[in-house]
């Protein structure tokens, strides 16, 4: 797969990039030449796997985090397209506004008619601003919660895809009761007598991803990060220096294996090599795939029983002596 | 244009008082000098302006609970860690320090005991503890506390005095949040009252969970209670904030706040409220 069309490379990527468009390069050299190279072409490219498996797999939580906010990766839109054969966007909380920075909708997910849910960034600046750079206002929390109600009223599954740098810290989210919104989420999510499932696509930052993100599984791809707060928000108030950010990331271990780790969450979905943005569509199919298999599942539980097991995950997480 | 002028006499420096080292206090808001008695007769409350000093757990116990009726449990919950967290320092080090300098285990006390003789269950937060924050023990010892509420069939109680999430423990303290709601979710559905007391100041996680899920929320006036903090938001948005924001009377006129209460009758209060949510309409 040459990335000759990537227009952002990470410096830690760049090694890979570069060979790869020098293999891009020389299939179109021996093409418009005839001459026969294709035994350096695959010399070449056996080298980049290798270079690529190296780099991918010794990756610190802070490459993770910038893969997480890769501006080629997968958006809740991209996912959505390529995993769901219907989809009917929900507008409005019904109260105030449409917040574009999540969208809600009606779903097929193969055999299930889900109520799907996530936060959704902006590729580019003007498509940003208008997805406000994925950070939801109240309104975004009480457009999910509305939406899930209509899950609950007719018997449909949950699944939220989660990216967000955060719920957006402004003065009108603040004067719209951007916390309540939240903790209204957690408080209602927690009993929703329907299966419910997050998925942590890219960033999951305190908060603004917890507040669609109470389930009955959370999974979490490769490369993506969630924490109580961003690297560069830990770092700025521990270290008073926004640029202590990688070590940051470090310390508060915001990596997916972390998460496994610490039992947060259920299961780590791989990405496609050379991460989620390097093959879209790959990336869909797999998450689908870690959906609809724990779907199954989870609709095999009695719903009340499901609820007692969804309390009982919560109560469990943390760690204290005695 | 004479009053424009500097008058000759130069403003005198105000003469610094030699205050005895813990018999005056100075108001953080008004600058008048309290004997410290008086502040404490006075529940910390400045005679003069109003303003309530932030107070410790403790005292918020012998304020609000009938004399020698409070038991605290789980007490001796401590930190563990999870993380092996360090920035400057370790975590577990900060930790030991903070214990040591308090006399406190954590940044909550959780107990049972009787508000005019209403039997109740209630989580105090402290803020000098780590600022108040919410790290796993925090959210277990308010789990706890609100399982206790429901097998007691008791009302439960919150006091929040909180800077938010703790950081040193990641994403397990993010997760507090989620679990407390879902205690406080099924407590509800047994009707079992819950009331949330909002002091200076209640921030971050712990305004997005617990704090904001009260069946009436009090707050103590001028207590700074929101989401993001004011200098975050300040940065993001680039701009200066509206006078008065995210405090507790900008937040009742928002909608978020149900009463502010004064804190001496904060006791009062929290007790009629408990007798109108124990009072049967009995048909005769």
């Amino acid at each position: 797969m040459a990335l000759k069309t990537q227009k952002f490379v990470l410096e830690f990527e760049r090694p890979v990039v570069e060979l790869e468009e020098k293999i891009h390069e020389m299939r179109e050299y021996a093409l418009s030449s005839g001459l026969e190279l294709d035994d350096d072409i695959k010399r070449l490219e056996k080298k980049a796997g290798q270079l690529r498996k190296e780099i991918y797999s010794n990756l610190t939580r802070w490459q993770r985090v910038q893969l997480a906010r890769h501006p080629l990766r997968p958006y809740t839109l991209d996912y959505i397209g390529h995993m769901c054969s219907y989809f009917e966007e929900l507008h409005g909380d019904r109260h105030f506004a449409d917040d574009r920075a999540i969208v809600s909708g009606l779903a097929q997910l193969d055999e299930f008619s889900v109520i799907i849910i996530g936060q959704q960034k902006g590729r580019g600046t003007k498509d940003n601003l208008y997805r406000n750079f994925g950070m939801p206002n109240p309104e975004g929390y009480r457009k999910a919660l509305r939406v899930m109600d209509l899950a609950v009223k007719f018997d449909k599954p949950i699944i939220t895809l989660i990216d967000t740098p955060g719920a957006y810290p402004g003065i009108g989210a603040e004067e719209r009761g951007q916390a309540e919104a939240i903790a209204r989420n957690l408080f209602r999510m927690a009993r929703m007598p329907v299966p419910l499932i997050n998925v942590i696509i890219g960033e999951g930052a305190s908060g603004g991803a917890l507040g669609i993100g109470v389930g009955d599984r959370i999974l979490m791809l490769e490369n993506s990060w969630y924490s109580v707060i961003s690297p560069e928000g830990c770092a700025a108030i521990l270290w008073r220096d926004a640029a202590k950010a990688p070590e940051a990331a470090e310390a508060m271990k915001v990596s997916a294996p972390d998460l496994l780790e610490l039992g947060i969450v259920d299961e780590i979905i791989k990405e496609p090599e050379g991460g989620a943005h390097h093959n879209t569509e790959q990336a869909a199919q797999i998450v689908k795939e870690a959906i609809l298999r724990h779907l199954r599942e989870l609709m095999q539980i009695p719903r009340r029983e499901l609820l007692e097991q969804r309390l009982d995950k919560y109560s469990k997480m943390g760690s204290w002596k005695e | 244009m004479d009053w424009f002028k500097r008058k000759k006499e130069a403003l005198k420096p105000v003469e610094k008082k030699e205050l005895p080292d813990g018999l005056w206090i100075k108001c953080d808001n008004c600058g008048e000098i309290i004997y410290k008695k008086e502040l404490e007769k006075k529940l910390y409350v400045c005679p003069k302006c109003d303003f309530h000093f932030r107070i410790g757990s403790d005292i918020y116990i012998s304020i609000l609970f009938d004399k020698g009726t409070f038991t605290e449990f789980n007490q001796s919950m401590k930190a563990a860690d999870p993380l092996n967290f360090k920035d400057s320092r370790k975590y577990s080090d900060k930790y030991k320090a903070t214990v040591k300098k308090t006399g406190m285990n954590e940044a909550v006390v959780t107990g049972t005991g009787q508000i005019e003789k209403h039997k109740v269950v209630m989580a105090l937060m402290d803020f000098k503890f780590l600022g108040g924050s919410m790290g796993s023990v925090v959210g277990e010892k308010i789990s706890r506390a609100i399982d206790l509420a429901l097998e007691n069939k008791q009302p439960m109680l919150i006091l929040s005095s909180s800077g938010g999430a703790r950081m040193h423990e990641g994403i397990l303290s993010l997760m507090q949040m989620a679990k407390t709601s879902a205690k406080l979710a099924r407590l509800a559905e047994h009707k079992i009252p819950y009331i949330s007391i909002l002091t200076n100041p209640t921030t971050g996680g712990t305004t997005a969970s617990y704090a904001m899920l009260g069946d009436v929320h009090i707050a103590e006036p001028g207590a700074l209670i929101g989401f993001a903090g004011p200098r975050v938001i300040k940065q993001t948005i680039g701009q200066d904030l509206p006078p008065g924001f995210q405090r507790s009377e900008f937040v009742q006129d928002h909608g978020f706040i149900d009463i502010i209460v004064h804190r001496h009758e904060l006791k009062q209060r929290i007790a009629s409220l408990l007798d109108f949510f124990a009072h049967q309409n009995n048909v005769a």
